[in-house]
């Protein structure tokens, strides 16, 4: 690569980020005033929360059943079973889960935003909404954006909870471990320190996915392959958001709750 | 209603310029569109037609110059001026722009959204403008369920809904058949007529310049290079106007 390509790549990389941040402060701005639009917003939580939960709960419970099958046989080696429901618990609760079903979400929503905001704009739906009188970026994306801020909690919370139960139904087929006592086991080792930070981060996993896959739909050029980059982008940049947050998010929880 | 032509612009662009760096689209252009009139708006592809609609109706700032509708100068106006404005200006975009998420009803409700009227109010504007377009039965039908000639007209009658002063066709009948075409023509005449509305018709078809033009327009270079009625342009012996009417 050549010097001046570098420094073009480097530069735009910058811009974008700058645009990004705008987007974000223009979302800030077009939130607290009126008028609100309540009934998109129902709608895209609905569809957001409805479309992703059997997804989010397919995954939860493989990830819960792998967990403990991979985890099982070397706690075995050490005699510490007993420890299953600890650990599996606090590294869902905490780490895996948000992690994991945020970047499902980044695959399923962020890209699903950034391809349909996309085309609408190459169709002009976009500006027909504009012409309309109608603000498209309150209508189109305060909703989304909020959206998905709200609902990747709940189903965060959705997956942790089938996780739990595919990694308590391996303890009860293959330890003989009741699913009574497998959960007695999991709630006298969560501690709020496990949940809050993990619930707090997760709102704004939702956000980043929300901000992304609008700034990249709303901002789509070049037709229809503007639609795929659009779309794929969304998820790349919302995927390596997600890791910066969470990166973010531990440093100041270990600050915070001296764990 | 009986058309009638009044003198009093009711848009109003003097010297507008819009230049992306270092292509200059629009190079001083200056129209005037009268009260009841239809002014037809003729250039080459890569003119600066849709760039100055888009100037027309505040989606793209101009570097300089005075675009006024109504009187009012939109260059400046305030989102929730402009926004009310908008509720005056009927637009037909070129590939309809059609909401695919929505049905026909939902799109045409789209625009009503910020009126305060009551579902029946509502249901009768719907009918009344389907039946404007004579697509009464696909008001539940979503976009993808319609030709290419009914998303034209649906998208024409939410043009239209909230009776607007002005009508701005952007290449109505680009894409469509010759039958189509002059079916979709003879549906802007009949809709000027009925509601008395200012056309402004951004196209390349000659047949629907001449049914529909009071006054024509020829964008060359980004500037409006000649101006008349389709009989004066047509007969010109200028070899740049010739080469529409070819």
């Amino acid at each position: 690569m050549k010097p001046f390509q570098f420094y073009n790549k480097i530069k735009n990389f910058f811009i974008e980020i700058g645009e990004l941040a705008y987007f974000a402060g223009r979302f800030f701005k077009e939130f607290f005033t009126r008028p609100f639009e309540f009934k998109e917003l129902l709608r895209q939580c609905y569809t957001m929360g409805n479309r992703s939960l059997i997804l989010v709960g397919v995954t939860g419970f493989i990830l819960g059943l792998v967990f403990s099958l991979q985890t099982r046989p070397t706690l075995m080696k050490f005699g510490a079973e007993s420890w299953m429901p600890s650990m599996v618990s606090i590294s869902i609760i905490r780490e895996l889960g948000p992690v994991i079903f945020a970047l499902i979400c980044a695959g399923k929503i962020s890209s699903g935003i950034g391809a349909e905001l996309g085309s609408m704009r190459v169709t002009e739906q976009i500006d027909a909404m504009e012409v309309s009188g109608t603000n498209p970026f309150k209508y189109l994306v305060v909703t989304r954006i909020l959206a998905a801020t709200l609902m990747l909690p709940l189903l965060i919370i959705f997956g942790d909870a089938i996780a739990l139960f595919g990694s308590a139904l391996v303890e009860n087929l293959r330890g003989d471990v009741s699913f009574q006592l497998y959960f007695i086991k999991v709630f006298k080792a969560l501690h709020f320190s496990d949940i809050i930070p993990a619930t707090v981060k997760s709102f704004f996993f939702g956000f980043a996915i929300g901000l992304v896959g609008c700034f990249k739909g709303y901002n789509c050029e070049k037709g229809t392959v503007g639609v795929g980059e659009a779309s794929n982008s969304a998820v790349v940049y919302t995927s390596m958001l997600l890791f910066i947050i969470d990166f973010i998010a531990v440093f100041v929880s270990d600050i915070l709750f001296e764990i | 209603m009986e058309k009638t032509t009044n003198i009093s612009p009711i848009i109003e662009i003097k010297d507008l310029k819009k230049s992306f760096i270092n292509n200059h689209v629009l190079n001083g252009f200056s129209m005037q569109l009268n009260k009841g009139e239809s002014l037809v708006i003729m250039g080459k592809s890569g003119s600066g037609k849709s760039v100055m609609i888009r100037c027309l109706i505040g989606l793209m700032q101009p570097d300089s110059g005075i675009v006024k509708i109504m009187n009012k100068n939109i260059v400046n106006l305030e989102r929730n001026d402009l926004d009310n404005l908008r509720t005056e200006i009927g637009f037909l975009f070129q590939g309809s722009a059609l909401y695919d998420s929505m049905t026909v009803r939902e799109n045409l409700e789209f625009p009503l959204r910020k009126k305060k009227l009551s579902a029946k109010e509502k249901e009768t504007l719907v009918s009344d403008a389907l039946e404007s377009v004579g697509l009464p039965e696909t008001v539940n039908l979503i976009p993808n369920e319609l030709s290419g000639g009914m998303k034209r007209r649906v998208a024409l009658a939410r043009a239209i809904i909230l009776k607007p002063k002005i009508i701005i066709y952007d290449e109505p009948t680009t894409g469509l058949d010759p039958i189509t075409s002059k079916e979709i023509t003879q549906l802007m005449k009949e809709i000027q007529l009925k509601y008395g509305t200012s056309s402004l018709v951004i196209t390349h078809d000659i047949d629907c310049a001449r049914v529909i033009s009071d006054r024509m327009i020829l964008l060359i270079d980004g500037i409006n290079y000649k101006e008349g009625t389709f009989k004066e342009l047509s007969s010109s012996n200028d070899k740049r106007i010739q080469a529409f009417f070819k």
